[in-house]
């Protein structure tokens, strides 16, 4: 299946480490043995979090589908409880769907895929993808999972899936593949899990909320345990469908340079690093070459592991232009604002895109935005949303770069209260993006993002441009609410000055005191309209 | 129509034409602050300079004072239409209320309201008798002098052990005999009765009266009425330091706050009898100093760049007082016996006519 690809290089770096070390010396274990041995690494370690891990891995996965496919998604959730402790757990999407023989290849096994190395951004953030949430199902239930398809072309695939953990291949149940003339496209997975459902802030409905926001263009409707939420979209266009680019030098990492040597398909060194990297070109990678000691000319596969560190090493002294950013898809400006406003009635919102920048040869992009005042409510910490490639992270809030460049912020000077270099205070949700074809998460669990300092930097310079908007904001309102204190006061003396007049000049009060109201009237308005500066001057 | 309550109908009716207008009414009132008041050699008084700052209704900083000159303005104008005369006191609490739909009162201290009335007086030019106000009794005299006040015949030298008070308007007295060779102002009241019981003002031949701290304008007008009608000199007798002094410089040139009305209430002709600090060195009343205060010492040295402390003895005193870091009370003197101001000190003082300017 297309979207595997993705997923699947995701997959290859994130478990590529540990699975190396741990095959090394020993016979080859197949990833589906490796994930059922160390579930706990990749999402699934408690029935909570491994609930909200299968939610996320499908709802990822339909959303990379259906915008890959360039169609506005709309995606139905279901958890229902089925037994004690037990989910049924459907997702379903109006995706391209699958044609048949696709369906046991991309789900029934784990690294489907053979363009493991190229980057692009996508979600698949939690690892191990949907193959990864059959897996957990069998392994917690012992029961296959059903898998439904079509691509539009009339006929219905229909699956009952299991995945054979020693070779790492799919089990085929059942299978029909049935020409019934519906013209539906998309798929629908539906599966029994071990979990627990909860509906506090590291939950499945905080997750599909968050989820709404961050795609404002998705229609989602969840139906949990305790009735459904409908997410409506509030916009119509989708963000651009990132391009896919070849690795930077200075962005790999030794084991996967080995990979990529194992499976190249170039002919020579020389060709291999051209072709299979951005910013080589022909003198680079005789440069690469020189400095390694290699014969460019030799094949790629023969390189001994040794000659692959060297080569490695070299890459990362020659000096290279930085790596293209075209292959980065952020949500904008405006598809954050729509987000935000979908799901909260505030009073004020801004949104913030940095241009691109590179950490260790991998573009990123960081977009802010804040939403602020109206009904959220006053007390307790400004609300977070931590967002990598539109996927929202939920767990370890405190080792997150997001958080500390938030903490870091002086947002005081914005309008918000902070004591020290805490999460702010005040009637906020504040948005972090990181859009990259690699995010840096501090561990294979991936909910916190690394502390880069070039990263922090850019997060700091995007809330800092919210923050001010945020302040000209606060003090315009503030300004109003000031005039209005200096009108009320006025109001409050007109009756003893109206009456003192009327004393002093013996004429009647009343209307001394409809003169007064209506000179302070065209004042009101002035304040109302902004062109309150001639006004004060006169009062002056 | 009275001349006052024309004045008082003037100001309304000048705010009434800004409101018909639709414009920021304001008033405009006589600055009254050191920066506007001038010091006239000539005359030896403080004068009002004319420097005027305007008030206006739109305004945060102004409009509460506004408000109150309005309401104290209207009730002075129902004082003169119902021929009433009334205290600052009762002007406060007659006209303060809390406002509607607030917690806000119109005053909340006679300190609010004192100074809008002085305001009134400098900005129509009339005298707060005039506009029928009354200070609160402080002050008293006594001495060979009989004046008729309200149709009573008084004879300040038959009031027993109190005195007479001091109404706060002696505009209507009528000094009737006096029988002094001159005035002698204490600044305050145990020293006034020591000289009262030691039968000072009848082997002087002098009148007696106390202030009882800084001079209300009752005690300073008969003061200078008698001076001016009667070609007494006066002689102020107050604490040696700058407090004291000050009170002394109030009744000789008037007051920075009530400069607008100092040719009325100035006593140009009066002279500093004592304490002063060099007294303490002569009359041996080391022992009785106390060590001034760091106020005192600023009230000093503020003082000593007023135009009207100019004169070398002043400046000599204030020098002293500001380096010694001392002062002394009158009671200082009856540390060396009760009866020697009576006796010693200040027979001593008026017969060599030890005076400062």
């Amino acid at each position: 299946m297309v979207r595997t690809t993705s997923d699947s290089k995701r997959i290859a770096g994130s478990i590529d480490k540990i699975a190396e070390k741990l095959s090394k010396d020993q016979r080859e274990v197949s990833v589906s043995e490796f994930f059922e041995k160390n579930r706990h690494l990749l999402g699934y370690d408690n029935p909570t979090r491994a609930l909200l891990t299968v939610v996320k891995e499908l709802v990822d996965n339909s959303l990379d589908a259906t915008e890959e496919a360039r169609i506005l998604p709309r995606i139905w959730v279901e958890v229902k409880p089925s037994r004690a402790d037990r989910f049924r757990v459907m997702v379903k999407d109006n995706g391209p769907g699958m044609t048949d023989k696709q369906v046991p290849l991309a789900l029934g096994k784990l690294l489907y895929g053979s363009k493991f190395f190229r980057l692009r951004q996508s979600r698949g953030t939690q690892g191990i993808g949907a193959s990864g949430t059959i897996l957990y199902s069998q392994l917690t239930t012992g029961k296959p999972t059903t898998i439904i398809a079509s691509t539009g072309n009339g006929k219905t695939s229909y699956y009952e899936l299991m995945i054979d953990v020693k070779k790492n291949e799919p089990e085929i149940v059942s299978h029909q593949f049935i020409n019934d003339g519906k013209t539906w496209h998309g798929m629908k997975i539906e599966m029994e899990i071990e979990g627990r459902y909860i509906e506090s802030r590291q939950s499945v409905p905080e997750y599909i909320k968050e989820v709404a926001i961050a795609n404002p263009y998705a229609d989602i409707v969840f139906d949990g345990p305790n009735g459904k939420m409908e997410f409506k979209r509030s916009a119509s266009e989708l963000p651009s469908l990132p391009k896919e680019i070849m690795p930077h030098p200075h962005g790999i990492e030794l084991g996967i340079l080995r990979r990529m040597l194992k499976s190249t398909k170039s002919r020579t060194v020389s060709s291999f690093l051209m072709n299979d990297f951005t910013r080589i070109g022909s003198g680079t990678a005789k440069e690469i070459c020189e400095k390694a000691g290699i014969d460019p000319r030799i094949s790629p596969k023969r390189l001994e592991i040794e000659d692959s560190e060297k080569v490695f090493k070299a890459m990362q002294k020659v000096k290279l232009i930085r790596p293209p950013t075209d292959c980065l898809s952020p949500l904008g400006e405006n598809l954050l604002i729509k987000g935000l406003q979908k799901e909260y009635n505030a009073e004020f919102f801004a949104a913030v895109s940095r241009p691109p920048e590179v950490y260790r040869g991998n573009p990123f992009q960081i977009e802010a935005a804040i939403a602020y005042g109206g009904e959220l409510p006053e007390e307790g910490s400004v609300k977070i949303m931590r967002l990598t490639n539109r996927v929202p992270l939920l767990y370890q809030e405190g080792d997150c770069a997001i958080t500390k460049a938030i903490t870091r912020t002086d947002w005081r000077r914005y309008g918000l209260s902070q004591s020290g270099k805490n999460v702010p205070v005040g009637p906020a949700v504040v948005i972090v993006h990181l859009a990259s074809v690699w995010v840096p998460y501090i561990s294979e669990s991936k909910q916190a993002i690394a502390s880069y300092p070039v990263i922090i930097k850019e997060m700091k310079l995007a809330l800092q441009e919210v923050g001010r908007r945020l302040h000209r904001h606060v003090a315009g309102k503030r300004r109003i609410e000031k005039q209005k204190k200096r009108m009320e006061i006025f109001e409050r003396y007109f009756p003893v000055v109206a009456e003192s007049v009327a004393k002093l000049t013996g004429k009647k009060q009343g209307p001394i005191l409809n003169k007064l109201k209506n000179i302070i009237k065209k004042s009101k308005k002035a304040v109302v309209d902004g062109r309150s500066k001639k006004e004060t001057k006169k009062s002056r | 129509m009275g001349e006052v309550k024309k004045k008082l109908k003037n100001l309304g009716e000048d705010v009434l034409k800004d409101i018909n207008l639709g414009k920021n009414p304001d008033i405009n009132i006589p600055v009254r602050s050191l920066s506007n008041v001038i010091y006239d050699e000539k005359l030896k008084q403080l004068t009002l300079g004319d420097k005027v700052s305007r008030r206006y209704l739109f305004n945060v900083a102004h409009a509460k004072r506004f408000m109150q000159t309005m309401l104290v303005s209207a009730f002075c104008k129902e004082l003169q239409e119902q021929g009433i005369h009334t205290s600052l006191r009762d002007l406060f609490y007659a006209l303060k209320r809390t406002l509607p739909n607030s917690d806000e009162n119109t005053f909340d201290e006679q300190r609010e309201s004192d100074p809008i009335i002085v305001d009134l007086e400098v900005m129509l030019d009339v005298l707060r008798e005039q506009l029928n106000l009354n200070a609160d009794v402080r002050g008293r005299v006594v001495g060979n002098v009989v004046v008729k006040d309200r149709g009573d015949t008084i004879n300040w030298s038959k009031l027993g052990s109190g005195g007479w008070a001091i109404p706060s308007n002696v505009e209507d007295i009528q000094i009737k005999k006096v029988k002094s060779k001159y005035i002698l102002v204490i600044e305050k009241n145990a020293a006034f009765e020591r000289l009262h019981e030691d039968k000072f003002w009848q082997k002087q031949k002098c009148i007696l009266v106390t202030t009882q701290g800084q001079a209300a304008r009752g005690p300073r007008r008969l003061i200078q009425r008698l001076s001016t009608d009667f070609k007494l000199p006066v002689y102020v007798f107050t604490d040696a330091d700058s407090y004291g002094w000050y009170i002394y410089s109030v009744i000789k040139y008037g007051s920075i706050s009530l400069a607008h009305i100092s040719e009325r209430l100035g006593c140009p002709n009066a002279k500093f009898l004592g304490l002063t600090i060099s007294d303490i060195d002569e009359f041996d009343l080391k022992n009785f100093t106390i060590k001034a205060r760091d106020v005192d010492i600023k009230r000093a040295k503020e003082m000593m760049k007023y135009d009207w402390f100019k004169h070398k003895a002043w400046q000599k005193e204030l020098k002293l007082m500001i380096q010694r870091k001392i002062k002394a009370e009158l009671e200082a003197l009856s540390g060396r016996g009760l009866k020697f101001m009576t006796e010693v000190y200040l027979p001593k003082k008026i017969k060599k006519k030890e005076f400062l300017p």
